[in-house]
């Protein structure tokens, strides 16, 4: 493939209340296997996806939360989460997963694949994309 | 400009589906290519050819096959989107096990990968959706 864009995969829902969540990982997956230069961004209630040890067996859904652990693998190393939306519902970084992916140039090093960034920088990131997938 | 469009909510329940459309129409009416229209999420639904709306009201499935008839459109349908709800071509049908297919004309049937394509081989990917 000639060129390579930035894709950004926006996720602003929870992750059971409605199918977005799980089916956006799944393109973020298939996506992955192009060679882009991809980034996720959590906002608004997206920010719930990340949260660990989710339990979904009383409510008889999949428990899709550990994919976002495989993240990483797929070469998948800057994942956004937006700071205000993290603490209007509560939340703080040690509430989610430790997303982390190994850096191939220096030993696979594991780095921490979350970056905790104010809206004003997002939107930054954002401008600076050249595909933008809302979910 | 060469446009991808993706369609995130099925038809009726939203105005997704009839904004992509009109806003479709309009791109080619300025002479803009639409690389592809891509449905995702309950946006598959628009790809059925069982749907039976009011007479007095837009056929919204029908709208797209007559637009992609008269401009050559390549409409996909997620593969694995369409599975879960119950879309399906003869050869998806056949391969699953069901005793019909409900594809309308125009659209195939396909897998996440053309999405991705299309955001590559475009100049925009605009995603209609809630």
């Amino acid at each position: 493939m000639a060129d390579i864009k930035k894709f950004m995969y926006v996720n602003r829902k929870a992750p059971y209340g409605t199918i977005y969540a799980w089916e956006s990982l799944e393109v973020v997956l298939i996506g992955a296997a192009f060679d882009q230069d991809v980034s996720l961004a959590f906002i608004d209630d997206g920010v719930f996806q990340l949260v660990k040890d989710q339990d979904t067996a009383a409510a008889g859904f999949k428990n899709f939360s550990p994919t976002y652990a495989a993240l990483g693998d797929y070469d998948i190393t800057k994942v956004y989460v937006e700071k205000e939306s993290l603490e209007a519902r509560g939340l703080s970084l040690e509430d989610l997963q430790h997303l982390v992916w190994e850096d191939e140039d220096e030993d696979y090093a594991e780095k921490d694949s979350i970056r905790l960034v104010s809206r004003a920088e997002l939107a930054k990131v954002m401008a600076d994309q050249d595909v933008l997938f809302n979910f | 400009m060469k446009f991808t469009i993706q369609v995130n909510e099925g038809p009726y329940q939203h105005q997704s589906s009839d904004t992509a459309y009109q806003f479709t129409k309009a791109a080619l009416a300025q002479g803009h290519e639409i690389f592809r229209v891509f449905f995702y999420h309950d946006g598959v639904n628009n790809g059925t050819r069982l749907a039976t709306p009011p007479q007095d009201d837009r056929n919204i499935m029908k709208q797209w096959s007559e637009l992609a008839a008269e401009h050559n459109l390549d409409l996909v349908v997620c593969v694995a989107a369409a599975q879960r709800r119950g879309i399906a071509d003869p050869d998806e049908a056949r391969r699953n096990g069901k005793d019909a297919d409900n594809i309308a004309p125009g659209f195939r049937i396909s897998g996440l990968g053309q999405l991705i394509e299309g955001g590559v081989q475009s100049d925009r990917l605009v995603v209609f959706g809630d």
